[in-house]
């Protein structure tokens, strides 16, 4: 069996595969609508925020926001997708009510952003999933129907808010993989400042295609799980949705396609609507919209004033530090956690170290509080100075997290004076070490005499009793050492 | 010495000159122009205020009398009801829009009025400028001044019957397959629809976007360069198929020509050097011979101004009319979807949920052209028929639209019949709606191209009605075609006969 079936066969779920592609909205930071001057903000009353174009008035017009094209672009070159020369708006049609025009504009044969890539890390494992295309769209209004005996509000502030939706090829082989790519996506996308990716306002919406097959099998039919907004109801819905569709599958059911929610209340998903209801959206591109012409310049210009990717930055931490590709990953997590790496490493001028710290005990610390790196309670200066006094041999490993526990807690904020009033310090004196090691040796002679013998392993007990006697406060390898010259 | 002529008689330059020169003041003219409407028994009119419109006279007094000396000052006019105006209720000629009030005003509507044009109303037309006859209008036919038993022309037929009916100096037209040229023909006075972007169509009720397009009606070339300069012009931040051209003064050379005309050295072969394109598809059996005999003596005429008459080729004129019938109601299906009934216009007083509010409200508001072109429309754009409907007339748009630019290394202006007949009778065609789309076959091809036409009266045909010269000139050449209309109207008097039903 190849290395590769078996790592295929290790995600089997009761021997089916699962095949996930992911549709994801993600809300663009514009100050105003893809084609209305009507302000995007969130949490206006009602159609306030609405203008004569996304009120659908006779006569009205729409007009390209050029920002929301700029911010298409920056995704484009984020993902090393191409950047159509040319690319056309469409009319989907379907009536209803939060849809003013009774059309949404969207991009339907030509988008804007064609293919591209997003990688990252899952299990140590570098992930790749395609993308097939980017589109700019326009969002609907919202339907209120509470509120309203016997009738529906309609609230049209959303209607028109630029959206880049963002399509992958069914690439995901697992419901942890697609979260993961969720993640990296929102990821890039929050990172470029193109979306403030905050999924309770419905700024990055994901909807998931899942099917499941039999290794080997053609494509099974999908199921299209809709408005997933937050990654743990993503895992829950599809973790469900895989359950479900071999359970149908071994009962002898066919899947149908179908459109399903996700109830968190109940942990089950539903179905919307089934193929047969689908619409005819009749698109066709929209005349009162000319082709979307993006010269090379403009596209030139955007990478040039881009801030540096993600995995551009990945990489020089990879080269410039010499981290593994998981670290720098790890790192690359947001701008804030990599900025805050960068002045660690640089103070302390020990990236190894300031990396197993960010990614360790950092992380853990941040996570448990749920705090965000940009609050943490340690500053990266004193991180810096801490991973200093472990690069020095000052303190070992498991003093410097007491120290780290005292900075966290505030119980002081600086590095020595925690270390000083802790008796944290490593024995430096070798004389007083050799001491304390003539005393383990006179201890133990039966160890010498079987190290003596060949019997290395006898050298670790050693070391643990010399690491006792000093109260860790020894340095593991100069001890190692001092034994070595000893025993001879 | 003869009586000075009534006001209503004056052109559009005549009167600008009279209130310039204080002889009147706009409120009197309004005044005059809004007597005259208010016997009027032609159906052009959906909507009056005199008070709005005396109100703007005043203003434009004021400046008047500040001094300001622009061309259009003062001077009246009226609006076809597809342009949406803050204070005339909008229409658009359909029950579904009845008593709409829109918040802005149309940018060729605002744009008029910042050149001080004083706004009499707004005018009668087909509904949602889908007719050919104004027989479609929600409300009430409009009918032909010249012959009251038919029909004016349409969609702007409220706007061609105002404009010879004298109730107007000027009017607003829209055409998206003729509906300024064929009306102004068949009423026996002057209208051009510029090449496709040149007005912005922000504030237009749309039709077919591809191909809607504002233009001017008036008496005269030389009233239509005036307004069309101040309609005219790059409205970028509204309406992205705007052409991104500056505006154009188009009749500051039709006056220095008409000023050289009357001079001592007015030269004989003004056109000398201008050719003019004759497709013979515009010149077949299917034109009625009265038509035809008005067009070749207007062609004649042209020929003593200098101007060489080719014979050219548009090989793909026919197909101009399925492509046409595709294409404007594919749009049209997709522009009308929000007309729903949910936020503003007419919905049913009854229904029992959504779809029943939707079906009935639309049923309900729309009128049997609007329904068919929606049903057409929606058909051809459905999955499975696009490529064959839709794509396949996008496609022979192109070439129609190449077969002009062949056309066009051989001549200056193509010239032919607006209509292939004079206006018919009120109720004639209604039955038949395929008998109307095929009248519209000699201006569906410029529309289809995006080029800029005119219709020039050029004489009587069959009962005394009027008939129009097409003139089809090349993308931008709006300054061509109405100069070349212009000259002609210097040698001619067909634009300044009136009808009997003027006065």
């Amino acid at each position: 069996m190849s290395q590769a079936t078996h790592v295929l066969l290790d995600k089997l779920v009761n021997g089916y595969e699962v095949v996930i592609g992911f549709e994801t909205h993600t809300q663009l930071t514009t100050q105003s609508k893809l084609f209305s001057r009507a302000s995007t903000s969130f949490g206006a009353e009602p159609n306030t925020n609405a203008s004569a174009v996304d009120f659908a008035l006779p006569g009205a017009l729409p007009v390209m926001n050029k920002g929301a094209v700029q911010r298409a672009i920056e995704f484009g070159l984020a993902v090393n997708g191409h950047i159509a020369e040319s690319s056309v708006f469409a009319r989907k049609n379907y009536f209803y009510p939060d849809l003013p025009k009774g059309y949404q504009i969207s991009q339907f044969e030509i988008p804007v952003v064609q293919g591209g890539a997003v990688e990252f890390f899952l299990e140590g494992e570098k992930k790749t999933v395609r993308l097939v295309r980017a589109h700019l769209e326009e969002d609907a209004g919202k339907s209120l129907h509470e509120d309203f005996a016997d009738m529906t509000g309609i609230d049209l502030n959303r209607a028109g808010t630029p959206l880049l939706e963002i399509v992958t090829e069914p690439d995901m082989r697992s419901t942890a993989e697609a979260v993961a790519y969720a993640k990296e996506l929102h990821k890039i996308v929050t990172w470029i400042g193109i979306c403030d990716g905050n999924m309770q306002e419905g700024s990055f919406r994901c909807d998931a295609n899942v099917s499941v097959r039999k290794p080997g099998q053609p494509l099974g039919t999908r199921r299209e799980i809709k408005n997933l907004n937050s990654f743990k109801f993503m895992q829950q819905a599809m973790d469900y949705e895989v359950r479900w569709q071999i359970e149908q599958i071994e009962d002898g059911h066919a899947i149908q396609q179908a459109t399903v929610l996700f109830d968190p209340d109940t942990g089950e998903t539903r179905s919307m609507r089934s193929k047969e209801d689908a619409a005819d959206y009749r698109y066709f591109p929209d005349p009162d919209l000319p082709p979307l012409v993006i010269g090379r310049d403009w596209v030139e210009k955007t990478r040039a004033e881009m801030s540096e990717l993600p995995r551009v930055m990945a990489a020089r931490f990879v080269a410039d530090y010499g981290l593994p590709e998981y670290d720098a990953g790890q790192l690359t997590q947001s701008k804030a956690m990599a900025a805050y790496f960068e002045a660690v490493a640089a103070a302390s001028k020990q990236p190894k170290l300031a990396s197993n710290w960010v990614m360790g005990e950092l992380s853990k610390r941040l996570n448990s509080d749920e705090k965000a790196i940009e609050s943490s309670a340690v500053s990266s200066l004193q991180l810096a100075r801490l991973i200093e006094r472990i690069a020095d041999s000052t303190i070992s490993n498991s003093a410097a997290k007491q120290v780290f526990d005292a900075l966290w807690t505030g119980e002081s904020t600086d590095v020595d004076a925690i270390i000083d009033a802790k008796g944290l310090k490593q024995i430096s004196d070798s004389g007083e070490l050799e001491k304390i090691i003539d005393t383990v040796l006179a201890a133990n002679a039966k160890n010498v005499e079987e190290i003596r013998a060949g019997n290395t392993k006898a050298m670790n007990a050693l070391v643990g009793q010399a690491m006792k006697a000093t109260q860790g406060k020894a340095n593991p390898a100069q001890v190692n050492a001092l034994l070595k010259k000893k025993i001879g | 010495m003869s009586t000075p002529p009534d006001l209503h008689d004056l052109s559009v330059v005549d009167l600008a000159a009279k209130l310039a020169a204080g002889d009147v003041s706009s409120v009197e003219v309004t005044q005059h122009f809004l007597n005259r409407i208010k016997s009027e028994q032609l159906g052009a009119f959906l909507a009056l205020d005199a008070d709005v419109s005396l109100a703007q006279a005043k203003a434009a007094d004021v400046r008047l009398a500040a001094g300001e000396r622009t061309p259009l000052l003062g001077v009246p006019l009226a609006h076809k009801d597809v342009f949406v105006t803050r204070d005339f209720a909008t229409t658009a000629g359909s029950k579904m829009l009845a008593n709409y009030r829109s918040p802005f005003d149309a940018t060729v509507v605002s744009k008029l009025a910042q050149a001080g044009m004083v706004s009499l109303g707004k005018l009668n037309c087909d509904e949602f400028a889908m007719g050919s006859g104004n027989e479609n209008s929600a409300y009430f036919p409009a009918k032909n001044p010249w012959d009251t038993r038919r029909i004016p022309g349409g969609s702007s037929g409220g706007s061609a019957a105002a404009v010879a009916a004298r109730l107007t100096p000027a009017a607003t037209g829209t055409d998206t397959g003729g509906s300024i040229r064929q009306p102004a023909s068949l009423t026996g006075i002057t209208g051009i629809k510029p090449t496709y972007g040149r007005c912005s169509r922000y504030g237009m009720v749309a039709f077919a976007s591809s191909l809607d397009q504002a233009g001017p009606m008036a008496r005269s070339a030389l009233d239509c360069a005036l307004l069309l300069s101040a309609m005219a012009g790059p409205d970028l931040d509204r309406d992205s198929t705007s052409l991104d051209m500056p505006a154009v003064d188009y009749a500051t050379d039709l006056i220095a020509a008409r000023a050289y005309k009357t001079g001592d050295s007015a030269p004989k072969h003004p056109l000398k050097g201008l050719r003019i394109g004759l497709p013979k598809q515009f010149f077949g059996a299917g034109c009625a011979p009265d038509v035809l005999l008005a067009v070749r003596s207007a062609l004649a005429e042209y020929e003593k101004l200098g101007a060489t008459l080719v014979d050219v080729d548009l090989p793909l004129t026919e197909l101009s009319i399925p492509v046409y019938y595709v294409i404007a109601p594919a749009e049209a299906s997709s522009n009308l979807s929000r007309f729903d009934g949910v936020r503003y216009g007419h919905r049913a007083a009854h229904y029992t949920d959504l779809n029943d509010m939707y079906k009935k409200s639309r049923s309900e508001g729309f009128g049997d052209e609007a329904t068919r072109r929606i049903m057409i429309g929606t058909y051809v754009l459905s999955h499975g028929y696009y490529d064959a409907y839709y794509l396949k007339a996008q496609k022979i748009r192109r070439l129609i639209a190449q077969d002009f630019q062949t056309a066009f290394t051989q001549c200056d202006i193509i010239a032919g019949p607006v209509s292939p007949t004079v206006a018919w009778k009120i109720g004639e065609n209604k039955a038949d709606p395929v008998a109307n789309y095929l009248a519209d076959i000699y201006t569906l091809s410029s529309s289809l191209a995006g080029l800029p036409g005119m219709s020039v009266p050029a004489g009587f045909g069959e009962g005394g009605m009027p008939v129009g010269l097409q003139l089809i000139g090349n993308y931008f050449k709006e300054a061509q075609l109405l100069g070349a209309a212009h000259q002609y109207q210097m040698v001619t008097d067909w634009h300044d006969k009136k009808p009997g039903a003027s006065s």
